[in-house]
């Protein structure tokens, strides 16, 4: 173990040397922040001042620099110092670009600069750089739940990549849903014809693969641990069981169809009624000739109608649309034609819904002579022989109806994601659904769902990222697809499979905060067994062992911080990021007194969004009150409320969080980090009561990454409140 | 020397060198050229105590051939980039234009949340400045593709952009010129300095000059404007050769040519906007600082047309559905709503449609559309559009196909749903099967893959979902050829 060496090294480029006195930010850096070497230079950033630097880390045992330059978020090709912490106070976007360049600004610009070159100081002797956690195991293989498309593609892809893989299948055979198919719809040019499902392929290939393995009749009964080493214990029908060690999970659980005896209105109840799964076993018994319905009579008359079940506004049925349909039931209509011509085959839509090259398999269908009719279907009942389907013709304006001899409904896709763990249990549907992957984990036993039962991500750009770390949901269980979106899904999903090993085993963060080498360190003789960080994770990386004490899981960890934050005894914490690394910052500044007329502002801006918001205010040269110290934080969720009290008590006048959007949209990128902010600065108002100061004193704002204009003006207008009630009466005891 | 031994040392200072945010590393376009292999200088350069990288500059690592290339430096490409490289994969992302972010960067907001791309582009990013194993190459084109799946060498052009790694992006170049150019970020609708950040959120978060200016008394204002030696006027063109194993196009799409839909009269009628357009007046960044204003007289527009299928579905223009329009209008519908305006007028939108394609999640978000009162919807395929001289107001002629009625509307603004096309596939290798609508469907061969938009017109999450599959199939490729070639010497 090395000893602690300091150096800061303060910038004069970029104007900081015009609008600040840099030899006075030195000396504060050396008096009060105890800098071991304080340097100058006038272009930190250039290969010469990145020399001096890396000079001092290579002769003088420099460990800990303190850059007083631009953002932490500009010039980290140039200030990268591997094994070395490092700490930077903003002087260019955060005071020289942000306050008024005028004279009558100097005072209070050069003593926003002093304080941030002592918060700097004071962040950095109290963090370390992150040495990364040794791995507990690092296993490569993989886990893939569910022998369908989907999973047999995630399979082989994992196994082509080099890793072994089991596959589990709680049916007696592979290939899913699409073995059940008779053609699919076709994924490239042309687009013109039912293609072959390749399902039988597919199926020999993972069969004979020789990094694959295969469990029929088989459920996951227990699912322990973390990326890089999961236990997994696999109940075959028979009641055998094994235990599996994998590093990764893929579940490619699939669907079921929705249950076509729920739409007695549309004739789910008749007999010549059925759904698109049904109409595939007619098509395969036909094998190309005409098709016939159960009662052995072959079908010159079909109607399909779409959104059956679906795209329902009454909450009995399914909200959501299941995409693939439409593109289904002009393949089914094509089964008909294709065999017997003159088959009469109509879609009766809303919305005929084929995206992309799909409009080319819809003109083919024209060009076939399957009818298409935009109508809202009333109800189908059954008539002599076959089925009369009512419904209003939207163009034609008028109420209608067909005679056929069969009716095909077009039901939407129910994701198998298992539990939903954030529903009451007794509050469940009907039929119990059974856990998928039955976790030991603290927050439940499966993936947490996003909407619809599906186990999506909420995130647009990064639709893999579940809150459960090393597990990938793929295939139309994690969002309604066809077969052609379920192979790219399912081939991601191996990826992100892949990346969590190779996470786990460097014994780095996966997304968002990918390749963070800190974890989270507990001192657990310290602990209370409050359960508020295993309560809180978002990601469910946090266990109880039998004495409830915490355990912390570091590779299901995204070093958000949040169990920080909800620790009230303050036992948790990063070596680059802690409740002291923090709170020694928010000590460190120079305190003016309450005669002076300056207040002081805390701001803790989360740094995702907030932070680089204002610093694109600093590149927009938007003016803020100099009044504010910023202090970026991971997630407002590692916010600790002694960080807020201690301000309090040390004579901060304000404290302004900003954080992300909360709610049913919400853009924290740790989930709930800025939801349980909220709720614990919520209990921050009864101190705030305690110590006789104004509910004003702490606020919280929602902002997003581009309220450039928006947060400046939500600073400028608190300074001015803070103005308004005055200096805070701690001032005198602090 | 043997072929193997020589392709031994190639490879090894290639991925010595692919390490791109390696401590100190210069990442200038000049310096970064050098540091890949130039045609003629390569090959020998290590092996004969050439030209090697200076010290600091090089961490040996895995020495095998893991490098894949990415083309397109938009949200698919930087995806497929990112995940790959967090696999361990060496990746080399090229982009021709001199940022990364892509078309995503251009838009205001994402349906169905309705957040910002730039939060997205922030985490990528930041991804992106800690990771070692990727290498940015922007205002670069690939020229040409060599070789075979496992091992291609591809020619790279760089463009000089006149600003070397020494920028600070202090902005004193852009304060010094006066020439301006028509902003390429916000699709020519101001105009920005002739030294300029490319946007808010660029990266490299570097100026860039434009070429316009180049000989000209205005660059040597910029150049004389600059304290940090960070314009060097004498760059040039550059090409440069790399070896991957693997290659992923994610290069985009582009808007369909509206003014090729003549009956429309774009480029004829000032206040017919293309929806890309519509975006950047929405945005807080665009021309207008976020407000709604109509071209002609920059007036705020009330009573919007959104004309679906504009290009697309067509066989006359785009065959394919471009299946983002849909969800694009609907969300411009509620810029409307967010716009502020007071009166009746209110934000009114009205959308001409053939079919809604809100699939699957995303009828959520139509339900929710459809129940606002100041959201209409008409199903028709709009015929033509006339434009009213005295008011600059546009009267859209067409028939509503529900009851066959034939309207005459009029609208302060009509906003053109223009479909997605491939961005430029002419430079494509011929071993890429592309479809009807040029969009790449993959090299026959497996070695080469279409990401995102360039495969298919996609919206974000599929785009990243289609960019995670390619680094999947990519990372099989590098894997496979490591297995298959002995460890370099160290």
């Amino acid at each position: 173990v090395s000893e602690t060496r300091t150096a800061a090294y303060v910038c004069t480029g970029c104007g900081i040397g015009e609008a600040l006195d840099a030899p006075a930010l030195s000396k504060v850096a050396q008096r009060e922040g105890k800098m071991a070497i304080v340097r100058e230079h006038a272009f930190l950033c250039s290969d010469d001042g990145v020399r001096l630097i890396r000079d001092d880390i290579a002769n003088e045992a420099v460990t800990h620099v303190m850059i007083a330059a631009c953002s932490r978020r500009a010039k980290t090709d140039a200030f990268d110092f591997p094994a070395t912490a490092m700490a930077r106070a903003n002087l260019r976007e955060g005071v020289v670009w942000a306050v008024a360049a005028d004279d009558a600004h100097a005072e209070a610009r050069q003593e926003m600069a002093a304080d941030y070159v002592r918060m700097g100081c004071a962040e950095l002797k109290k963090i370390k750089a992150p040495a990364g956690n040794a791995p507990a195991a690092a296993n490569r293989r993989i886990l893939v739940v569910g022998g369908g498309v989907s999973g047999l593609t995630a399979a082989i892809e994992a196994a082509d990549a080099g890793h072994d893989v089991v596959v589990v299948e709680k049916s007696a055979s592979l290939g899913g849903f699409a073995a059940r198919l008779w053609r699919r719809t076709p994924a490239r040019e042309p687009y013109a014809e039912p293609q072959p499902t390749g399902i039988d392929e597919l199926i020999a290939q993972a069969a004979s693969h020789p990094r694959i393995a295969v469990r029929l009749e088989s459920r996951v009964a227990e699912t322990r641990g973390a990326p890089g080493r999961f236990s997994v214990t696999i109940a075959q029908e028979s009641g055998a069981t094994s235990v599996e060690d994998v590093g990764a999970i893929v579940q490619a659980s699939g669907f079921t169809t929705y249950d076509i005896a729920k739409l007695p209105e549309l004739g789910g109840t008749c007999p010549h009624v059925i759904d698109q799964a049904e109409l595939e076993v007619l098509a395969r018994a036909a094998n190309g000739g005409p098709i016939r319905r159960g009662d052995g009579r072959v079908v010159k008359s079909v109607a399909f109608v779409q959104c059956a079940g679906q795209r329902d506004d009454t909450g009995r049925h399914l909200p959501y649309c299941s995409g693939h349909c439409c593109a289904t039931s002009i393949k089914q209509a094509m089964y008909f034609k294709d065999a017997v011509p003159d088959v009469d085959a109509v879609v009766l839509y809303s919305d005929l819904r084929m995206p992309g090259m799909g409009e080319d398999f819809y003109r083919s269908a024209q060009r076939k002579g399957v009818a298409f009719t935009k109508a809202r279907v009333s109800g189908v009942e059954p008539n002599d022989g076959g089925c009369t389907v009512r419904f209003r013709d939207l163009i034609l304006d008028a109420d209608a109806a067909v005679d056929v001899d069969l009716v095909v409904l077009a039901t939407g896709q129910v994701p198998s994601a298992g539990v939903d763990i954030d529903a009451p249990e007794d509050a469940q549907a009907d039929v119990k659904p059974v856990s998928i992957l039955n976790l030991a984990y603290r927050q439940g036993r499966d993936l947490p769902q996003l909407a619809h039962g599906f186990a999506d991500s909420h995130f647009i750009c990064f639709p893999y990222e579940t809150r459960r770390t090393g597990i990938y949901a793929a295939g139309p269980v994690r969002r309604p697809m066809d077969l052609a979106q379920a192979v790219d899904d399912a081939t991601g999903a191996a990826l992100k499979a892949i990346q969590a090993i190779e996470n786990a085993a460097a014994g780095r963060a996966a997304h968002p905060r990918s390749g963070d080498l800190s974890y989270p360190i507990v001192r657990l003789e310290g602990c209370t067994q409050c359960k508020r960080c295993t309560v809180e994770c978002p990601f469910g990386a946090i266990d109880e062992d039998d004495k409830r004490f915490p355990v912390f899981n570091a590779s299901r960890c995204r070093r958000c911080g949040t169990c920080m934050g909800a620790c009230p005894v303050r036992v948790i914490s990063f070596e680059n990021y802690s409740v002291d690394s923090v709170g020694a910052q928010i000590k460190s500044i120079d305190m003016p007194d309450e005669l002076s007329q300056k207040p002081r502002i805390l701001v803790l801006a989360c740094e995702n969004d907030a932070y680089p918001a204002l610093d694109m205010a600093g590149h927009t040269r938007r003016r803020y009150s100099p009044f504010v110290r910023v202090v970026p934080v991971r997630c407002l969720g590692s916010v600790n409320t002694i960080w807020v009290t201690d301000a309090l008590n040390g004579g901060w006048d304000g404290v302004m969080l900003l954080g992300c959007r909360k709610g049913d949209d919400y853009q924290c990128h740790f989930v709930k980090g800025s939801e349980m902010a909220i709720d614990r600065m919520s209990k921050v108002a009864d101190t705030l009561k305690q110590l006789g100061l104004e509910p004003e004193r702490v606020i919280t704002h929602e902002v997003a990454i581009t309220d450039v204009a928006r947060v400046p003006e939500l600073i400028d207008a608190y300074a001015a409140k803070i103005v308004e009630i005055g200096p805070s009466p701690m001032k005198a005891f602090a | 020397m043997g072929d193997k031994q020589r392709r031994a040392t190639m490879v090894n200072s290639r991925t010595g060198e692919a390490r791109v945010h390696e401590a100190r590393r210069p990442s200038s376009a000049h310096e970064e050229g050098h540091r890949i292999r130039k045609p003629r200088l390569r090959r020998n350069a290590a092996r004969a105590g050439g030209p090697r990288p200076r010290e600091h500059s090089v961490t040996r690592s895995i020495a095998t051939a893991q490098t894949i290339l990415v083309v397109g430096g938009g949200v698919a490409g930087m995806t497929a980039a990112l995940e790959a490289a967090e696999c361990g994969a060496q990746v080399v992302l090229v982009e021709k234009s001199p940022t990364l972010g892509g078309r995503t960067a251009l838009l205001n907001r994402y349906f169905p949340k309705m957040c910002h791309p730039t939060c997205g582009l922030e985490i990528n990013l930041r991804r992106l400045k800690s990771n070692r194993r990727v290498r940015v190459l922007t205002s670069t084109l690939v020229v040409q593709i060599a070789g075979a799946r496992g091992d291609y060498t591809a020619t790279l052009e760089r463009k000089p952009r006149y600003v070397n790694e020494r920028c600070t992006a202090c902005g004193e170049c852009a304060r010094a010129v006066s020439a301006r150019i028509p902003n390429p970020f916000n699709y020519g609708l101001d105009t920005l300095p002739a030294a300029y950040l490319p946007h808010a959120m660029a990266y490299p978060q570097r100026y860039v000059l434009d070429p316009s200016i180049i000989g000209t008394p205005e660059a040597d204002k910029a150049k004389a404007a600059c304290r940090y030696g960070a314009i060097d006027l004498d760059m040039r063109a550059e090409r440069l050769e790399v070896g991957v194993a693997a290659i992923v196009w994610a290069t985009g799409w582009k808007p369909y040519d509206a003014a090729k839909i003549q009956p429309y009269g774009y480029g004829r009628f000032r206040n017919v906007v293309t929806s890309v357009e519509f975006e950047r007046l929405a945005d807080p960044h665009g021309p207008t600082g976020g407000r709604l204003l109509r071209p002609s007289d920059a007036k705020p527009a009330t009573n919007v047309a959104f004309v679906q299928c504009a290009g697309s579905r067509d066989e006359n223009h785009l065959r394919h559905c471009s299946r983002i329009c849909c969800m694009a209008s609907l969300k411009q519908t509620q810029y409307l709503r967010d716009a502020g305006a007071s009166g009746e007028d209110a934000g009114r939108s009205t959308i001409y449609y053939i079919d809604i394609r809100a699939i699957d999640r995303f009828e959520d978000f139509y339900r929710k559309v459809r129940q606002d009162p100041a959201v209409r919807f008409v199903k028709s395929k709009v015929a033509r559009i006339a434009q009213d001289d005295a008011t600059g107001d546009l009267i859209l002629h067409g028939v509503d196909t529900e009851g066959y009625r034939r309207y005459a509307e009029r609208h302060d603004l009509v906003v053109l749903a223009v479909g997605m096309q491939p961005e430029d596939n002419a430079g494509l290798p011929a071993d890429l099967a592309l479809d009807a609508s040029g969009f790449v469907e993959g090299s026959r061969e497996r070695g080469q893959f279409g990401a995102g938009a360039a495969s298919s017109p996609l919206d974000v999450n599929r785009a990243a979902q289609s960019a995670t599959a390619a680094a999947m199939r990519a990372l099989s490729v590098v894997r496979e050829r490591a297995a298959a070639e002995p460890a370099s010497p160290t």
